[in-house]
């Protein structure tokens, strides 16, 4: 049936179309370049440049570059995709700009590709069709792209189909791959209690954290008598270690923007805010650049897609305050004020942004919409468990081998991801814990690696599921020292208005300082507990509430590490410097000079070829001796 | 508050504005003043904030005295507000910007150490500028380049797997640089 | 829409409550007084402190009473052992930072947060650690900040912002180094700060205190060669009981007089004398103005903090402020010329105490404008209400046991038209019963004038004398007096007269007055009620009723000063006000 919304959506999508095809008739070979702040970092701007020059000098126009985000294989970076019409793809790890010289000349100007710096070091990459190793239609485009890498074949890829596929600048792109049909459908139907329906299906709960229902929260924000209604995409993203949200906000900006525009019209906004953290320049930049392609093509602004429907879009930025990203924190925040949370009820969905309903959801809540509109709340709700549908992108990092953002199915076991996917412990080290949830979550004991990453589980075992950071632990790791890093981090961003909170986590950090230096008693451990439950139980805000998590969490699990801490002043560890120093072993040193050259305080002494000592009294037990000496003579006890 | 009548505006307002003009460039002064009749135009504070931290590099009692003034907010709020963002500056930022990353990769792979290192090197602490104007030091969570774990960000580059040892290295190049162009 | 009722149980009591009602408003209903440190009736809600918590069956985090509404068929708990183990943990936290100052402390043992740790029983202090430390900034001539007493409740930042439309404070800075303070917390003197004292009347703690003049009066009054004079508001009379554990709202004037004498004062003055003179300057005054049609409405002038306020944020309406110095200014002023003329006494060896409800008094007695040609001020002290409670405490007057006294003559003798000026509305009322006698030329105009009476922020009317119509406005609260100033400026309003208080309520709930006692809330609006009552009740049992019947009055005028608004009621009576910086943001 045509009706306004389809012929507009319909035309839009064959003049994309047609573009396309008749660019894939050119038969280029295409050079893809991630381009999202992690390859950045790592160098793939001197990586687009060094190509960009070899194109340049070879003249030759049949080669063009490809901009894309990431695809999450943050310790692979920068990664460089060649594509060649007709063969399968080649993807490079690591390029630099030596490299780029090597794949140009050898790859894509003789045609004989560079094995030994292929990602993950294997160049037999099949070219799988639909259907096969794709876990779902939906990321078919990926697995066409990225070919049978296990990092990515046992992801399930549904917020991140896109990431490390598209130009994340192109919205033809984005059309191309089913862009904006999502938003056509349900244009097309006029039924906002449908989309919410959809969404309720699919059982789709907020992935900011809390894993409230998607659907529920819609529902309740329309069910208020104010007309003027707010949505709010929550890109603050402050978990020190996560960083999925800008990696879909830089990779896939579309997808979000897309998927806020149907939850703004589910619930009946007039405006959408996005919320993003300032330090992350380049996201703000590719969702400005979003916004104002889609106002440009008429997907948003008056009148969307002929519907009659208006709706606009305002990025507002954060300033550094992990607080913000809690809802009545960030409304304060847009509204101009000092980023402090307010006392729910009444709860943002019934008075919020300036007074009226407002919805707030995560990027990766958005980023999951459009996939449930096209395929189904119930197809949704098949990938996760029966509690929670779909899937969940982890930040993994720390001790495991392949660091980076994994999509996997909510029920996934723990250790599939740290073992399968993360390929397992740093330097085969053995696994001490692993923690989820970030500075509100807690420690999963290795033995308990079989726990299936879903809310409900997570919660049981004192952890969180959080927004997306685990962290991989190995016996190198102190956990009292790990409990303090994150119980520092939150205690410097309470934002100070409520007592427990602000006092509590003070005193807390005091505890653990006394703890890893050596200087506390056993009752400490109490008064730990005991002001641990204080903040959960009277915290004004979910920041204090959770602060005590990991610190708790580590005392029910790990509590014979603390006691050893006070009691026995030692640190199995080998990480609290209090409790160890360093010595060199005369046998093993052969007197290379190598950690005096490399002490901060100049207070090791010995002949070149011979045994050398630390003077005790002046070493500040830095370390750099027991990372230097190649020999290992030098110990740490 | 509503803003919308000339009521708002200050029987001094002349002088008031042109004070203001001295102050801040003419950008901020229309970003302003075009939404200052605006609904919930309070609501952008914190934008006008950023544009006068990336003007400036930091926000000086006068530039936010001049904010104050022209948004009609008081400078209590706008004070309160700069100082509760850890991403204002109240100081005037050193030459070069050095961030450590302490976020969680980080520090498991012994961010402290290194930003222990960088402190001792520079003598000074997160959030303060070396006396020769030279470095800044902040620390920031995840630069999303945990795979470099640790890493520092010196101005836009971004440094690691980083050892403290490196960072002497580091420091000693940008130093080297300086003073390669003061001669 | 009617409200719908609500059933629930408090502690295993059911009862009943409109749906929207807190549980500590519910509570309350029970007789249960719930701890509270943020909480205030009249503020915006901050749910900061956390004491108020209380368990509701069913959850496992607490609930904070001040916040969270009732529901059907909730169960509270408000005195559960997790409770109140929470309760004290929490109080215990907020004094490990904070200095252990109890005995020496300004508060005097009437302190919230001091109460608050006796009543719940901290008796230990397991967290203790780094405490924050910060100089007291004793700037201001009315208000001393001393911020390492404050526990961060955010009633001064809501109260400064939010009743008095200042904005001067605000916390700065975040978690546990937050500090409250104007603007880059500069000092108080350099701030927008009026000086009302409001932030004082709400601290919970001594974070706010008004600057401290006992130790100046004690020194006066053990001066041989001085001659110290009293003179007391109209407002203290109706407050003083309580600090002596008397009733919100028991009149105290008798008793009140005998503790000054006690204390040694050689003459005790009204300044009631003072406020009738004010209404008889100011009537004269508002006549002309009206007779001439300029510069209307006429304003008044009686309140520091509001005078503070229009020198700071609306200088343009300079010109319509009624140029009369405040009754305690006039007051001064006479004692120190005509009061010393008669007494035969060199003014340099007065000392003029002047007992006010009022912080900005303060300030208001330092101005260069109120000094004499050598510089001497005319009012050398002010003590606040508590100030004056805290020395009669001081040298052991039992106060309740004491004889009722009588102001002394001349300038103890007043109408009741002067009384009622503690009360916001008792100004314009006080004016009017002037203004229609003077107006209609007959003896007797109209008395009490119940439109301008009760505490709402705003009142307006028009009042009918001889035909004409008098548009009038009463605010108190600065906020409210904006709105007023506004809608003036605007042109959408005409009045001839306004009367503008700067604390809510007027000065009945002065910046200087009582502190609240337990079960009491600062600034309730109920205590501000029985307070007005008070006043009301005695202007109700006097003889004279109006300024311009006072005996006293007309003799001064006779004696001494010759014409109201003449040149020599000019000279001493009046006073000039000037725009300063800095300027406040409205
Ligand atoms: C201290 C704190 C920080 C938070 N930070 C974030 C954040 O950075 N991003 C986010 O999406 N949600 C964050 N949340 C959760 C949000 O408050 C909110 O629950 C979420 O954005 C709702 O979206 P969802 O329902 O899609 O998960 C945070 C919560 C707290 C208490
Ligand atoms: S819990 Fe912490 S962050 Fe939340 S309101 Fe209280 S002090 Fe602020
Ligand atoms: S630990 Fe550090 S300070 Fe101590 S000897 Fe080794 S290098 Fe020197
Ligand atoms: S680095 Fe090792 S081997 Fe070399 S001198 Fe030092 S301790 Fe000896
Ligand atoms: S403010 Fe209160 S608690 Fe603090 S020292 Fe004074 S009396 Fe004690
Ligand atoms: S009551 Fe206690 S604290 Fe007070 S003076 Fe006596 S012993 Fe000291
Ligand atoms: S005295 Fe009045 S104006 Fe000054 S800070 Fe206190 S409340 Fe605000
Ligand atoms: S100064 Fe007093 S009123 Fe203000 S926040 Fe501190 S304790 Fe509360
Ligand atoms: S209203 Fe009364 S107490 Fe308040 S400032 Fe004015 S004179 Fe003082
Ligand atoms: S690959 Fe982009 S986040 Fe690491
Ligand atoms: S934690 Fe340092 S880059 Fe991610
Ligand atoms: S939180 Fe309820 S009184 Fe402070």
């Amino acid at each position: 049936m045509s009706s306004p919304v389809t012929d507009f959506f319909d035309s839009l999508r064959d003049r994309v179309h047609s573009a396309m095809a008749e660019h894939r008739k050119a038969g280029k070979i295409t050079v893809q370049i991630g381009s999202a702040t992690c390859e950045h970092a790592a160098g793939s701007l001197d990586v687009l440049d060094e190509f960009t020059k070899h194109i340049q000098s070879s003249g030759s126009d049949a080669i063009e570059i490809h901009k894309t985000g990431c695809t999450g294989r943050c310790s692979k970076e920068p990664i460089v995709g060649i594509f060649v019409p007709g063969q399968a793809p080649v993807k490079y790890e690591r390029v630099n700009r030596e490299l780029v010289h090597e794949i140009f000349t050898k790859h894509i100007q003789k045609g004989c590709p560079l094995p030994e710096h292929a990602l993950d070091g294997s160049l037999d990459r099949q070219n799988l069709g639909a259907g096969q190793g794709a876990k779902s239609s939906v990321s078919q485009k990926f697995t066409e792209m990225y070919g049978d890498v296990s990092f990515f074949t046992a992801q399930n890829r549904i917020a991140m189909r896109n990431s490390g596929v598209l130009d994340p600048e192109s919205l033809e792109e984005y059309i191309a791959l089913d862009g904006f049909k999502a938003l056509a459908t349900v244009l097309g139907k006029n039924d906002p209690q449908w989309v919410i329906n959809e969404v309720l299906k699919a059982r789709l709960r907020g992935r900011g954290g809390g894993g409230f229902l998607t659907g529920k929260k819609w529902e309740l924000a329309t069910q208020n008598e104010e007309k003027t209604r707010y949505i709010i995409c929550n890109g603050d993203e402050g978990d020190p270690g996560a960083f999925m949200d800008r990696g879909m906000l830089e990779s896939d900006p579309f997808s979000v923007l897309e998927g806020m525009i149907i939850g703004g019209y589910a619930i009946g906004a007039g405006k959408g805010f996005w919320y993003i953290r300032a330090e992350y320049p380049l996201a703000i930049k590719r969702i400005q650049n979003a916004i104002d392609l889609c106002t440009k093509a008429g997907l948003l602004g008056k009148n969307i897609m002929g519907s009659g429907w208006d709706f606009e879009m305002e990025i507002r930025l954060g300033a550094g305050a992990f607080v913000c990203g809690e809802e009545t924190a960030l409304i304060r925040s847009i509204e101009g004020e000092r980023g402090q949370p307010k006392v729910r009820p009444p709860f943002p969905t019934t008075r919020g942004l300036w007074g009226k309903p407002t919805c707030i959801n995560n990027v990766e809540t958005f980023a999951n919409i459009t996939a449930i509109v096209n395929h189904g709340g119930e197809w949704f709700a098949s990938v996760g468990t029966e509690e929670s549908g779909g899937t969940k992108v982890f930040a993994l990092a720390g001790k495991v081998k392949h660091t980076g953002l994994v999509e996997v199915p909510l029920g996934t076991p723990l250790k599939d991801v740290v073992f399968g996917i993360g390929g397992g412990v740093q330097d085969d080290k053995a696994l001490k814990a692993i923690q989820t949830g970030g500075p509100a979550g807690g420690f999963i004991p290795a033995a308990m690696d079989n726990l299936a990453v879903d809310f409900g589980p997570l919660s049981k075992v004192g952890s969180i599921m959080g927004s997306g950071g685990m962290i991989v632990l190995s016996e190198e790791d102190c956990i009292v020292d790990i409990s303090k890093f994150y119980l520092s981090f939150t205690q410097e961003e309470s934002c100070g208005k409520c007592t427990p909170c602000r006092e509590g986590t003070t005193r807390m950090l005091e505890i653990l300082e006394r703890i890893t230096s050596g200087a506390a008693v056993l009752e400490d451990l109490d008064k730990l507990e005991r002001l641990g439950k204080l903040c959960q139980q009277t915290a004004l805000c979910g920041l204090g509430r959770a602060a005590p998590n990991p610190v708790l969490s580590s005392l029910k699990h790990f509590r014979d590490e603390y006691v050893e801490h006070i009691q026995d002043k030692t640190c199995r560890a080998k990480k609290c410097v209090a409790m160890i120093h360093f010595e060199i072993n005369a046998e093993a040193c052969i007197g290379c000079t190598a950690c005096v050259r490399n002490c901060p305080v100049n207070c090791i002494a010995g002949q070149r070829k011979e045994a050398h000592v630390i003077d005790q009294s002046r070493c500040v037990k830095c370390g750099q001796c027991f990372d230097f000496c190649r020999f290992n003579a030098v110990e740490r006890k | 508050m509503n803003h919308q009548t000339a009521t708002t505006i200050t029987d001094n307002w002349e002088a008031v504005r042109a004070a203001c003009l001295e102050v801040l460039p003419a950008h901020i002064i229309a970003f302003i003043e075009n939404n200052r009749d605006m609904e919930h135009s309070e609501g952008q504070l914190i934008a006008a904030l950023h544009m006068v931290q990336a003007h400036f590099g930091y926000l000086a009692q006068d530039t936010m005295h001049a904010v104050a003034q022209l948004a009609q907010i008081p400078l209590a709020k706008v004070t309160g507000v700069a100082t509760f963002y850890h991403y204002f500056r109240l100081q005037p930022r050193g030459k070069h910007m050095i961030s450590v990353c302490l976020g969680t990769a980080c520090y498991v792979k012994g961010a402290d150490k290194v930003a222990q290192r960088l402190m001792d090197e520079l003598g000074i602490h997160f959030g303060e500028t070396t006396r020769d104007g030279l470095f800044s030091l902040d620390s920031t969570r995840c630069l999303g380049t945990c795979g470099l774990a640790p890493v520092a960000m010196v101005d836009n580059q971004v440094y690691g797997p980083l050892t403290p040892t490196d960072v002497s290295v580091i420091l000693a190049k940008y130093v080297k640089k300086e003073k390669g162009t003061a001669e | 829409m009617t409200k719908q009722s609500i059933n629930l149980t408090i502690d295993g009591t059911p009862l009943q409550v409109p749906a929207g009602t807190t549980v500590m408003k519910a509570a309350e209903r029970l007789g249960i007084h719930l701890p509270r440190l943020c909480y205030h009736p009249n503020l915006s809600l901050e749910g900061a402190c956390r004491v108020c918590v209380v368990q509701v069956k069913g959850f496992n985090h607490f609930m904070t009473a001040c916040s969270q509404e009732v529901w059907e068929g909730m169960a509270v708990q408000t005195n559960s052992p997790e409770i109140r183990q929470a309760r004290r943990d929490i109080v215990e936290l907020l004094l490990d930072n904070h200095p252990k100052d109890c005995q020496t402390c300004d508060r005097d043992g009437n302190c919230e947060l001091q109460r608050l740790a006796y009543q719940l029983g901290v008796r230990e202090r397991l967290f203790e650690g780094k405490k924050k430390e910060f100089a007291t900034d004793e700037s201001s001539k009315s208000v001393i900040r001393n911020p390492s007493k404050c526990i961060l409740c955010g009633r001064c930042v809501r109260v400064c912002a939010e009743v008095q439309g200042v904005g001067n404070l605000s916390q700065h800075g975040r978690g546990f180094e937050t500090v409250v303070g104007p603007a880059n917390l500069c000092n108080m003197d350099d701030s927008v700060c009026i000086q009302c004292g409001q932030c004082v009347a709400v601290c919970p703690t001594a974070a706010f205190l008004e600057q401290d003049h006992t130790e100046r009066v004690w020194q006066a009054l053990a001066a041989e060669k001085k001659h110290v004079v009293v003179q007391v508001a109209p407002a203290i009379r109706a407050t003083l009981g309580e600090i002596f554990g008397l009733p919100v709202g028991t009149p105290v004037t008798g008793k009140l007089v005998t503790a000054l004498r006690r204390l040694g004062f050689d003459e005790v003055f009204d300044t009631n004398f003072g406020a009738d003179l004010t209404i008889m300057e100011e009537a004269t005054e508002f006549l002309s103005r009206v007779s001439k049609g300029e510069n209307l409405p006429l304003l008044t002038s009686c309140s520091p903090g509001w005078v503070s306020f229009l020198e700071k944020f609306y200088p343009e309406m300079i010109r319509f402020t009624s140029t009369c110095k405040s009754p305690m200014q006039m007051t001064s002023a006479l004692i120190k010329s005509y009061y010393a003329e008669k007494k035969g006494l060199d003014p340099k060896d007065i000392a003029v105490v002047a007992i006010m409800p009022c912080v900005a008094k303060k300030f208001e007695a330092g101005r260069p404008e109120h000094t004499m040609a050598d510089g001497t001020p005319y009012t050398d002290a002010v003590l606040t209400t508590r100030e004056l409670g805290w020395m009669i405490k001081s040298y052991g007057i039992d106060f309740n046991v004491l004889p009722d006294g009588e102001f002394d003559r001349p300038m103890g003798i007043s109408s009741g038209a002067a009384d009622i000026f503690g009360a916001t509305g008792g100004v314009m009322e006080a004016a009017l019963r002037t203004a229609a006698v003077k107006l209609t030329g007959e003896e007797l105009g109209p008395l009490e004038f119940s439109e301008v009476r009760g505490v709402t922020g705003i009142k307006e009317a028009t009042i009918k004398i001889n035909g004409m119509e008098i548009n009038i406005a009463v605010s108190n609260g600065l906020n409210n007096a904006k709105k007023l100033l506004e809608a003036i400026k605007s042109g959408e309003k005409n009045y001839h007269l306004v009367e503008i208080m700067a604390c809510p309520g007027g000065c009945i709930m002065g910046g200087g007055q009582p502190y609240p006692q337990v079960y009491q809330d600062p600034m309730d609006p109920d205590i501000s009620r029985a307070r007005a009552k008070a006043l009301y009740g005695i202007d109700a049992q006097k003889q004279l009723r109006r300024s311009h019947e006072n005996p006293a009055i007309a003799h001064l005028y006779a004696e001494f000063l010759g014409e109201p608004n003449g040149e020599k009621a000019h000279q001493l009576l009046h006073t000039t006000y000037q725009a300063r910086s800095p300027r406040g943001i409205r």
